[in-house]
C-alpha cells in the first residue's frame, strides 16, 4: 500500500513549473499535433453538423414530430439545424491558442501547482488511438473543464468536446469562445423536448462513433456543492454507451478523472446556495468582477487520470446486446431494465474510481477535526489530532498530500493561513471566522455562522468516502445491541441503505462494503474479532468514537428531519418547497435552544437527500401532480427509520471483556 | 474352436468383399442390362429411358481411392512448396493445377509469421489398428447381409465417414486421435433400399447417420462418443441417378446422393442446369443440400435450395414423408418440406428430390470492381440489392482477402503482363489515390442472354461508379472465381506449417454489415492476444451474397499456433466467442452451414424455447426412438 502511495506521489508532475520559466506565448503558439483515433475519418465541425442533421435518428424524430404536431418537416428540420448551431462545438485552433495563453496567466496567478499524473496521461494517449474515449472528470468547480482542456493541450492530446450546461452561453463573448475551444452546450433539462434530445444524443454519438475527439462530461451531472460525490446521472452515460451496446463501435474507454482542489474557487458561493441563497447567474461582467480572486492563493490542484476502463469488459456477462437486434437502431428507445441497471452500476463505479484517486489535502484533515470540535480547538490539539487522522486515512488507503520536507507544525500553520477566510487563530485557539456561541445566537446569526460551518464541512466532505465504510461499521457496532457479527451487519446494512443517497455505494455491493469496512477498522486496530463475534480493542474506542462522530452530522440531521415530520400534523400533501422552508425554521429553533450540535441540517442538500431516502424507504410517498411533486408522510415508517439511526440501548460493549 | 470360428468368419468376409468388388465392377461398367440382380431398383430397371440410365457417379464407394483421408478434396490436388521454396498447386484438375505461385511463401511468412523450416509431422496413413472395434451383434449383421445391400465394416471405410471438415476433425485425423466412428457403412442403391435399411434399424434399435458428400462443417457427421448402439453410416453416394427430366415443367427428378458436379455435368449434356453451386459442389450431395438448407453462389438467379426444390421424398422411422403433387406453390398448412430442409439428418434420409432446371445460360461474363475501402464496397452492394440488379454472383472481399488473392497469383507469363499489372496498380493507387492497405475488390459473374448480361453489367458498373468504385476488369473477376474451389485446399498446407484456420458465416441486415464485420474481426484479434496466440491472426471477411433485406458474410480466421500447447481448444474458444459477437451484432447463427453440433448451444436463444419445443415435438413424432441419432440441432 505504502509503495503505491509513493509511486502515485512520484508520478505527479507540476504543469506550472515549466510555465513559470518559459514563454507563455511560445507555449501557446507551439506546434500542436495530437494523436487521433486509429479509424478516424477527419471532418470539419460543419460537416459533422450536417451528418447529424441528415442522420436517420434525427430525421426519424423530425418525421414523428411532424406527424404529431402537423408542422411541416422542413420547419422542424430548420429548428433542428438551429439547435445544432447553438449546441455544436466549433473547434478553432486560434482560439485554443488564445486560451492556452490566457489560462497560463490565470492559472499561474491562482494556483501554486497544477500536478498531473504522467502515467495516466500516457495511458490516455494509448487509449485515444485504440477506441473512442469518454472522459469523466469529477465536478467541483467551473475550473474543471477549462483545466482539463488546458492539460490535454499541454500534453499534446486531442482536445475533448465537452457537454457543458447552457448557462455558460449567457456569457456572451466567453461562451462563444468556449465553443471554439471545444465545448458544446446543452440545456440543463430537456426531458420533454424530443427534438432537442434527438439532436443532442445523435451529436454525441456521431462524435464517438467516428472518434473525432474524446467526449467529456460530468457523470455527477452538476458541480457538487458539498464536496461529496453526487449520485451519477445516467442520461448522458446512456447516450455515450449506446454506440457500444448497438455494436457501432467495438469498444470504448471510460476514463475517470479525479480533480482535487486545495481550495475551491466557489466555496463561499456554494455555502450560500446550500442555505438557500440563489446563485448569481453567470455573466461576463460577473467574471470580470471575479478578477479580484486573482490576488488570492488557491493552493494546488491535483489531476489524476485514471486507468481507462473498457466498456466491453464492463458489459460482458451483464448486458445482452442482442436486445437491440429487433428494432432498427435509429428509433429512439428507453433503456431496458438490464441496461438501466448496467448504466447505474457503471455510473457508480466511475464515481467510486474518481474518489479512489482523489488527493487529500492537509486542510481537509484539519477541517474534519475542527468540525468535531466547534466552537474552538487548541492549535496543539488540532495538530495532534490531524496527524493521528492522517495516519488512519493512510491506513484506509487514502493518498494524502502532505509536504515531506517541513515540520508538521508548519504545514498546519500554512494551511490555516491559506484558509483565512474560514478560520482564524485567536490566542492559540482555532475558531471559525464567523464566530458563534449559542448564547448570542439570533436566527440571522445562525445562518451567518452556518455559512462558515458549511464551508469548513465541504472540505471534511472531501474525505468522507475514505471513511464511510469503516465508519458505518463502527456506528453499527455502537448501535447494535450485541457483539455478534451478524447483528452488526444487519445494523450496517440499514445505515448503508438510509445513507445511500448521501454517499456512493456500488449497487449490490452491500456485503463487499461491509467486509471492506470491517477489514479496515480491524486493520486500524480498533476492532478485533473472530468470524462470529467482534470486540473493541483496548485503544480502539478513540478511533470508533472519532469515526462515528465524523458521520454524526448526517445521522443527527436525518433524525431532526424525521422528528420534524413526526411532530407536524400534515392535513394535506406538501411540496418539496414547503418542506424545505419549514424544516429550516424547525431546525433553526433547535439550534437556538442548543438541542442539536451540528448545523449541517440547514443544508438544502442534506434535506433533499433525506427526502429522497425516506421516499426510497417507503416512509414518504411521492406523487406527481401538474406542477411538480408532492409528498405524503407515512408516520409509522418514519418512526422506524428514526429509531434505526440511534443506538437501540445503552452501549454495553465492555472493552475486551471476553478476552 | 474359437480359431476355427474366426477362420470361418474371415473366409466369409473375404467372400463378401470379393462379391462387392464384382458388384463395383458392374456398376462402374454402367452397361445397360448389367444391373445387379441383388436389389431390384426401379431406377435402373432395363427399359428405362436413356436419361435415367445408370451413369457412374464421380465418387466411388471406396472414397479414399480418389479423396484424401486426412484433408480436403482429391488425393492428387494440393498446395505444396517446391524445392525452390515456391508455392505450387499439384494435379491436373483445376486451372491453378501445375502452376507456380511465387508470392505464396512471402504471404505466409508475412501474415502468420510462419516459416518453411517449421513443419509439423502429421500421420501419413490412418491409424487403422487403433480404431475401436465395431459394435455389431451377429443377428443384426446377418439381417444386414440378408438385405443384399452392399455394406462394409472395413476400418478405412468407417473412418472416412466419421467426420466432416471442421478444423478439429481434420486435426484429429492428422494426429491419429479419433474417438467414436461408425460401426458399419452401407451403400443403398435406391429409395427402396433405404426403406429396408430404416426398417431394419428400427427393429434392432440401430443408430443411423446419413452420409452424403461428407463436406459438413458443423460437426454434423461426428458420432456421439457416448452412443452405445451400433452406428450405421448410410452413404447415399451410390444413389446418384437422374431418374427423369421433365422438359415441359423444367424439372428433374434426382436421387439424393448425386454430387453437384455430377448433377450439373449430366444435365448440361442435355442443355440444362440447376444453377445451384455451393462452393463444395464437387463433393456435396443434393440430399445434403436439402438437409442443411444449402445456398449456392448463383442464388441471385437460381435461388437457394428452398427455392429450387419442388418435391422431396424422405424415409423416416415413422414412414415415408412426401407431397402428393408437384404444384409450384401450395397453401396446405405449414410447408412440411420445411421440416425436412435443415433437419440435418435428425429425422430421416432424403432419397429423391424433384428440382427445378433451366436452360444453360447463353452467355457468361466475369467482372470486378475496386473500391477505396470496405465501406464503399458494402454501399455498392447494398445499392445493387436495392435496385435488384445483382448479377448471378457478386462478392466483396476485404483488403486482407484481396491481398491473399495476390498471394495465389500464378507466375506471370510475360514481361508485358507484368508491366500491365504495374500500370494498373499505379493508376489505382497513385492516380486515383486508393490506399493499397484499404482498398477492396468485388468480383462479379454475369449470366444470361448476351444482351441482358451487357445491360446488367452496365447497370452495375454505373452504380459502382456512383459510390466511388472503379471497374477493374474481367481477369480479376475470373481469377477470383477460379479460386473458389481451390481455396478449400489451402488449409491443409497451413496445417503443415503450424497454421490452423476455419471459415464461418452468417447473415445480417444491411445496416449491420459493416459494424458486424469490424467487430467480429476485432474480436478475433483481441481474443487471440488474450489467449496467448504468439502471432497476429488472419481475420478477414467477405460479403458473398446479397438479399433484399441483408447480406451473407463469410469470415476466414487462422493463426500460427506455435507455442500453444492445446491449439484446437484455443481455436474453438475463439471461434465460439466470435460467434457470440456475431449474434450480439444482429447476425444469424448460420446462413447455410447449418447448426450441427458445433452451434447447438446457441439455437435456443436463436429460435426461442417454444421454437425448440416445436422442433422437438416433430422429432418425437417422426423418430421417437432416435434412430437418426446424430444429435444435431436439438
Amino acid at each position: 500500500q505504502k509503495d503505491m502511495t509513493l509511486n502515485k506521489r512520484d508520478g505527479f508532475e507540476d504543469l506550472m513549473e515549466e510555465r513559470r520559466h518559459s514563454s507563455d506565448l511560445r507555449y501557446a503558439m507551439r506546434c500542436y499535433t495530437p494523436v487521433v483515433y486509429k479509424d478516424l475519418v477527419p471532418r470539419t465541425p460543419s460537416a459533422l453538423r450536417s451528418i447529424v442533421l441528415k442522420s436517420d435518428q434525427v430525421q426519424y424524430v423530425i418525421r414523428q414530430l411532424s406527424k404529431e404536431t402537423g408542422e411541416s418537416p422542413d420547419i422542424i428540420s430548420d429548428e433542428a439545424a438551429d439547435i445544432l448551431e447553438k449546441m455544436g462545438h466549433d473547434l478553432r485552433l486560434s482560439v485554443v491558442r488564445f486560451f492556452a495563453f490566457t489560462l497560463s496567466k490565470i492559472f499561474k496567478a491562482l494556483f501554486q501547482k497544477v500536478r498531473v499524473n504522467e502515467e495516466g496521461i500516457q495511458k490516455l494517449h494509448q487509449a485515444i488511438q485504440e477506441y473512442p474515449v469518454v472522459l469523466l472528470p469529477s465536478h467541483r468547480s467551473y475550473i474543471d473543464f477549462l483545466m482539463l482542456s488546458y492539460i490535454m493541450y499541454s500534453y499534446d492530446l486531442c482536445l475533448p468536446v465537452i457537454a457543458a450546461g447552457m448557462d455558460f452561453m449567457g456569457m456572451k463573448i466567453v461562451g462563444e469562445m468556449l465553443r471554439m475551444s471545444g465545448a458544446f452546450f446543452i440545456r440543463r433539462s430537456f426531458g420533454g423536448d424530443k427534438l432537442y434530445w434527438a439532436v443532442f444524443s445523435e451529436y454525441v454519438k456521431t462524435i464517438l462513433r467516428n472518434g473525432d475527439a474524446p467526449v467529456e462530461f460530468f457523470v455527477e451531472g452538476t458541480r457538487s456543492r458539498t464536496g461529496k460525490s453526487l449520485t451519477p446521472k445516467l442520461g448522458l452515460l446512456n447516450i455515450a454507451i449506446e454506440p457500444f451496446l448497438m455494436g457501432e463501435v467495438f469498444d470504448m474507454y471510460l476514463v475517470p478523472i479525479s480533480i482535487s482542489y486545495d481550495r475551491i474557487l466557489e466555496e463561499s458561493l456554494y455555502a450560500h446556495e446550500l442555505l438557500g441563497v440563489p446563485k448569481p447567474k453567470e455573466s461576463t461582467s460577473g467574471l470580470l468582477k471575479a478578477r479580484k480572486i486573482l490576488n488570492e492563493n488557491f493552493g494546488s490542484i491535483h489531476v489524476y487520470f485514471g486507468q481507462p476502463v473498457s466498456v466491453r469488459s464492463l458489459a460482458t456477462g451483464t448486458v445482452k446486446r442482442s436486445q437491440y437486434n429487433l428494432v432498427p437502431r435509429h428509433i429512439p428507445r428507453k433503456p431496458s431494465g438490464d441496461v438501466h441497471r448496467f448504466l447505474d452500476a457503471v455510473g457508480h463505479r466511475m464515481v467510486i474510481l474518481q474518489q479512489k484517486n482523489m488527493v487529500i489535502s492537509s486542510w481537509a484533515l484539519m477541517a474534519t477535526v475542527i468540525i468535531q470540535n466547534l466552537p474552538s480547538i487548541a492549535l496543539s490539539d488540532l495538530t495532534r489530532q490531524t496527524l493521528w487522522l492522517k495516519a488512519i486515512a493512510e491506513t484506509f488507503g487514502a493518498f494524502v498530500d502532505w509536504p515531506g520536507n517541513v515540520t508538521s507544525d508548519k504545514v498546519i500553520r500554512s494551511s490555516l493561513t491559506l484558509r483565512h477566510n474560514i478560520v482564524k487563530t485567536v490566542k492559540d485557539q482555532v475558531v471559525l471566522c464567523q464566530e458563534g456561541t449559542p448564547t448570542k445566537f439570533t436566527v440571522e446569526n445562525i445562518f451567518k455562522y452556518t455559512i462558515s460551518v458549511l464551508m469548513c464541512a465541504s472540505y471534511r466532505n472531501q474525505i468522507l468516502h475514505v471513511f464511510v465504510r469503516p465508519a458505518l461499521v463502527a456506528i453499527a457496532f455502537q448501535n447494535a445491541q450485541s457483539c455478534r457479527k451478524e447483528d452488526v451487519y444487519s445494523c450496517f446494512s440499514y445505515l448503508h441503505q438510509v445513507l445511500s443517497d448521501e454517499f456512493i455505494f456500488l449497487p449490490g455491493d452491500l456485503v463487499k462494503d461491509f467486509d471492506e469496512g470491517l477489514y479496515l477498522v480491524t486493520k486500524s486496530g480498533a476492532i478485533q474479532g473472530s468470524h462470529t463475534d467482534l470486540y473493541i480493542s483496548e485503544k480502539g474506542s478513540d478511533t470508533i468514537s472519532f469515526l462515528s462522530e465524523m458521520f454524526r452530522p448526517f445521522l443527527e440531521g436525518y433524525q431532526v428531519i424525521c422528528k420534524y415530520l413526526l411532530s407536524t400534523e400534515f392535513t394535506d400533501h406538501f411540496t418539496e418547497k414547503r418542506f424545505i422552508t419549514e424544516i429550516r425554521s424547525y431546525a433553526a429553533e433547535l439550534i437556538l435552544t442548543g438541542a442539536i450540535k451540528y448545523n449541517e441540517v440547514l443544508s438544502v442538500d442534506m434535506q433533499k437527500n433525506a427526502l429522497a431516502a425516506l421516499t426510497r424507504l417507503g416512509a414518504m410517498e411521492k406523487m406527481k401532480i401538474a406542477n411538480g411533486n408532492v409528498y405524503k408522510v407515512n408516520k409509522q415508517s418514519v418512526t422506524r427509520v428514526a429509531n434505526m439511526l440511534v443506538p437501540m440501548a445503552p452501549i454495553k460493549h465492555a472493552t475486551v471483556a471476553r478476552l | 474352436m474359437a480359431a476355427v470360428a474366426e477362420e470361418e468368419e474371415e473366409r466369409r468376409q473375404l467372400r463378401a468383399r470379393q462379391r462387392l468388388r464384382v458388384l463395383v465392377g458392374h456398376l462402374r461398367s454402367a452397361e445397360p442390362g448389367a444391373a445387379p440382380a441383388l436389389s431390384q431398383c426401379r431406377g435402373i430397371e432395363p427399359g428405362s429411358t436413356d436419361r435415367a440410365a445408370k451413369t457412374a457417379g464421380s465418387i466411388p464407394r471406396r472414397r479414399q481411392e480418389i479423396l484424401k483421408w486426412n484433408g480436403w478434396g482429391y488425393n492428387d490436388s494440393k498446395f505444396t512448396f517446391n524445392k525452390k521454396g515456391q508455392g505450387e498447386f499439384t494435379g491436373k484438375r483445376y486451372r491453378l493445377s501445375g502452376m507456380v505461385l511465387p508470392a505464396l511463401k512471402e504471404w505466409m511468412e508475412k501474415s502468420f509469421g510462419a516459416s518453411l523450416e517449421h513443419r509439423t509431422t502429421p500421420r501419413t496413413t490412418p491409424n487403422l489398428e487403433d480404431l475401436p472395434v465395431p459394435i455389431l451383434n451377429e443377428e443384426c449383421l446377418k439381417e444386414i447381409k440378408d438385405l443384399g445391400i452392399p455394406f462394409s465394416h472395413d476400418p478405412e471405410d468407417r473412418l472416412i465417414r466419421s467426420h466432416g471438415h471442421c478444423l478439429h476433425e481434420i486435426f484429429a485425423l492428422r494426429e491419429g486421435k479419433v474417438e467414436r466412428i461408425p460401426d458399419v457403412v452401407i451403400w443403398p442403391n435406391c429409395h427402396s433400399d433405404v426403406v429396408k435399411i430404416v426398417q431394419l434399424a428400427s427393429k434392432h434399435n440401430i443408430c443411423i447417420i446419413p452420409f452424403g458428400g461428407g463436406t459438413s462443417v458443423s460437426d454434423a457427421l461426428e458420432c456421439p462418443t457416448d452412443e452405445k448402439r451400433t452406428i450405421l453410416s448410410l452413404d447415399t453416394s451410390q444413389m446418384n441417378r437422374i431418374l427423369w427430366v421433365d422438359e415441359k415443367n423444367l424439372t428433374a427428378h434426382v436421387e439424393s446422393g448425386i454430387t453437384g458436379q455430377d448433377l450439373e455435368r449430366q444435365l448440361s449434356e442435355h442443355g440444362y442446369c440447376t444453377g445451384h453451386e455451393p462452393d463444395s459442389m464437387e463433393f456435396s450431395s443434393l440430399g445434403g443440400w436439402v438437409a442443411t438448407r444449402a445456398s449456392g453462389m448463383k442464388k441471385n438467379i437460381y435461388g437457394n435450395i428452398e427455392d429450387l426444390v419442388v418435391y422431396i421424398k424422405m424415409v423416416t422411422p415413422r414412414g415415408i414423408v412426401e407431397k402428393s403433387c408437384q404444384g409450384p406453390r401450395m397453401s396446405t398448412g405449414p410447408d412440411i418440406y420445411h421440416f425436412i430442409m435443415g433437419s440435418e439428418g435428425t429425422l430421416g434420409v432424403v432419397t429423391e428430390v424433384t428440382i427445378k432446371i433451366r436452360s444453360l445460360p447463353e452467355y457468361q461474363k466475369y467482372g470486378s470492381i475496386v473500391f477505396p475501402d470496405f465501406e464503399h464496397g458494402v454501399a455498392c452492394l447494398r445499392e445493387v440489392a436495392r435496385q435488384r440488379c445483382a448479377p448471378a454472383s457478386i462478392r466483396l472481399m476485404d483488403n486482407t482477402q484481396f491481398q491473399f488473392g495476390h498471394a495465389l497469383k500464378p507466375q506471370v507469363a510475360s514481361i508485358f503482363t507484368s508491366f500491365l499489372d504495374g500500370l494498373k496498380k499505379f493508376y489505382i493507387t497513385k492516380f486515383k489515390g486508393f490506399d493499397p492497405n484499404e482498398l477492396c475488390v468485388a468480383t462479379l459473374l454475369f449470366e444470361g442472354s448476351r444482351e441482358k448480361v451487357l445491360q446488367q453489367e452496365k447497370h452495375v458498373y454505373d452504380i459502382a461508379a456512383k459510390v466511388g468504385g472503379l471497374a477493374a476488369g474481367e481477369d480479376n473477376g475470373q481469377r477470383g472465381y477460379m479460386l473458389t474451389f481451390v481455396i478449400a485446399y489451402i488449409r491443409d498446407l497451413g496445417m503443415d506449417y503450424y497454421i490452423i484456420g476455419e471459415s464461418f458465416e452468417t447473415s445480417v441486415p444491411w445496416d449491420r454489415v459493416i459494424d458486424l464485420c469490424r467487430n467480429v474481426k476485432e474480436k478475433l484479434v483481441r481474443e487471440c492476444k488474450e489467449r496467448g496466440v504468439q502471432f497476429p491472426p488472419l481475420a478477414t471477411c467477405r460479403v458473398t451474397q446479397t438479399y433484399d433485406a441483408g447480406a451473407c458474410v463469410y469470415f476466414y480466421f487462422a493463426f500460427n499456433y506455435r507455442g500453444i500447447s492445446d491449439p484446437i481448444s484455443v481455436f474453438e474458444q475463439i471461434e465460439a466467442s466470435a460467434r457470440e459477437e456475431i449474434l450480439e451484432n444482429g447476425g444469424s447463427l448460420s446462413h447455410h452451414h447449418g447448426v450441427g453440433k458445433l452451434r447447438k448451444r446457441w439455437l435456443k436463444d436463436s429460435i426461442s424455447d417454444v421454437g425448440i419445443g416445436m422442433l422437438k415435438s416433430v422429432k418425437q413424432y417422426v423418430d421417437p426412438n432416435n434412430i437418426f441419432g446424430n444429435r444435431n440441432l436439438l
